[in-house]
């Protein structure tokens, strides 16, 4: 399994620094869809999911200095205070990267429980965050995005790699 | 916490590093609450990322105007419907009309002052932000539109909330149901003036400060009274749904329901700022030290 692994990481070794800003681009967006009700509790906050991806998978481009830039874009995109969404990302970021050895040693699946823990971790911070300025406290299905968003992650090196496939297609054409 | 050996290691390590971006955002945290600086810093990243919410907000653009294609029925219920409206509204305004002529006479004649008419600017709500924390929504226009900090949104029914932060294109607006957001409103029953506080959850409010014995019923409305300067008065805020009064406590707790909503409707009023309030009168400083001197004397 962790031969397979390796394997992967070879082929994500030479993803261009312009490609991990575009995907980081598309999850502002998705992040940024007008979503209500339910879709909007069940919906992933996608650019942690990236954010988490990157910091395991290149830990030495995406570290804690672009997780923070990008919780500022989500806090002024969603309104929030201002360096709530940085805090949480790059403290995430940073248990990603302490664990980022270890993780690449499961395979993506089991890979799941501990991608929820991460992102519960950034979530934690922003409700602690969240009690000390004495905001609203958000209802349970706050911490259902997580969730969503652990499940999401096995598609992830798919969803990530599809661009990259094209790539040497266009240069055959 | 050796993550790497040491000849591979690039700049400060892991923990000197989430030390330095963690009090960074404590510190843009405490500066942005507290001191409510750095609207620049926010006013660039909303200028990036402003064509990137155009773009989330394409999708549902489209949605509409697709669904527009497929309504002309449904319009024609709605033209029925609002014809009718219409008629009522008429037939209102007429009697609206010669009461305020005559508001102005009797005004004229006790010589007060004239109330203000407040102009209004339609906007469109944008996007409803996805923060758990507070109530917000954000509308289309924004500073180079006119609007300014402070003004009051409202919709065909009631007052919606408060601009709280400005752009050049858009501007974020708190809604009274946001955490400890208060309104200062009165009833329009017996005129009784009180506070209405936003508890932080969809739908509901607190009404705050009343005896537990004040003559409030399940179903009042609440307007607002206009003594704060900044919301126009007698624009309705809330009905009363539930009222607890224990003689344990000094207050009784009185539970209403917001009357307007931002999931209905998508255009909402932006009421032009009042004219500032007269200022309080100084008090007369010299005889409170007098006062306080004495005081002491005394005391001593």
């Amino acid at each position: 399994m962790a031969f397979v692994d390796s394997s992967k990481h070879e082929s994500l070794s030479n993803v261009g620094n312009r490609f991990i800003v575009l995907s980081l681009i598309v999850a502002l967006v998705l992040n940024l869809l007008p979503l209500q009700g339910i879709a909007l509790s069940l919906r992933p906050d996608c650019v942690a999911l990236l954010v988490l991806y990157w910091s395991i998978n290149q830990p030495q481009r995406v570290g804690m200095g672009a997780s923070f830039i990008m919780g500022l874009m989500m806090d002024v995109g969603d309104a929030s205070m201002f360096g709530q969404h940085a805090l949480s990302y790059s403290v995430m970021s940073f248990i990603a990267l302490l664990m980022h050895r270890r993780l690449r040693i499961f395979s993506i699946y089991k890979q799941i429980p501990q991608v929820t823990l991460l992102l519960l971790s950034a979530q934690l911070v922003m409700l602690l965050t969240g009690i000390l300025i004495n905001a609203n406290l958000p209802e349970w299905d706050f911490l259902l995005a997580s969730v969503s968003g652990a499940l999401l992650w096995p598609l992830l090196p798919t969803l990530v790699r599809i661009p990259q496939r094209r790539r040497p297609d266009s240069n055959v054409l | 916490m050796e993550t790497a050996p040491q000849f591979f290691r690039h700049g400060p390590g892991p923990l000197a590093r989430l030390l330095f971006f963690a009090l960074l955002s404590l510190l843009l945290m405490v500066m942005d609450t507290r001191f409510k600086y750095l609207p620049e810093i926010r006013q660039t990243i909303a200028m990036v990322l402003n064509p990137l919410q155009r773009m989330a907000y394409l999708p549902a653009e489209i949605f509409d105007q697709v669904s527009g294609l497929f309504v002309s029925r449904s319009l024609v219920d709605e033209i029925t419907h609002l014809r009718g409206r219409h008629l009522s509204d008429q037939g209102k305004l007429l009697e609206l009309s010669a009461l305020e002529a005559e508001n102005v006479q009797l005004r004229n004649l006790l010589e007060m002052e004239l109330r203000v008419e407040v102009q209004s600017t339609t906007a469109e709500i944008l996007y409803i932000p996805n923060d758990p924390f507070s109530r917000k929504v954000t509308l289309d226009k924004g500073s180079l539109s006119g609007t300014q900090l402070g003004q009051v949104v409202v919709d065909d029914v009631g007052v919606i909330g408060q601009i709280t932060r400005i752009y050049p294109w858009m501007s974020e607006v708190t809604l009274i149901t946001d955490k400890d957001h208060s309104v200062p409103v009165q009833l329009v029953r017996n005129g009784l003036r009180s506070m209405v506080v936003g508890i932080g959850q969809d739908g509901i409010m607190e009404l705050r400060y009343l005896a537990a014995n004040a003559d409030i019923q399940s179903g009042d409305l609440l307007v607002t009274s206009g003594i704060d300067g900044i919301y126009p008065p007698g624009l309705p805020v809330a009905t009363v749904s539930k009222i607890e009064s224990d003689t344990t406590y000094s207050f009784a707790r009185i539970t209403c329901i917001p009357a307007a909503g931002v999931s209905r409707n998508r255009q909402v009023l932006i009421l032009s700022p009042l004219p500032p309030i007269p200022e309080r009168p100084e008090e007369p400083v010299e005889s409170i030290r007098k006062d306080k001197k004495r005081g002491k004397i005394g005391l001593r």
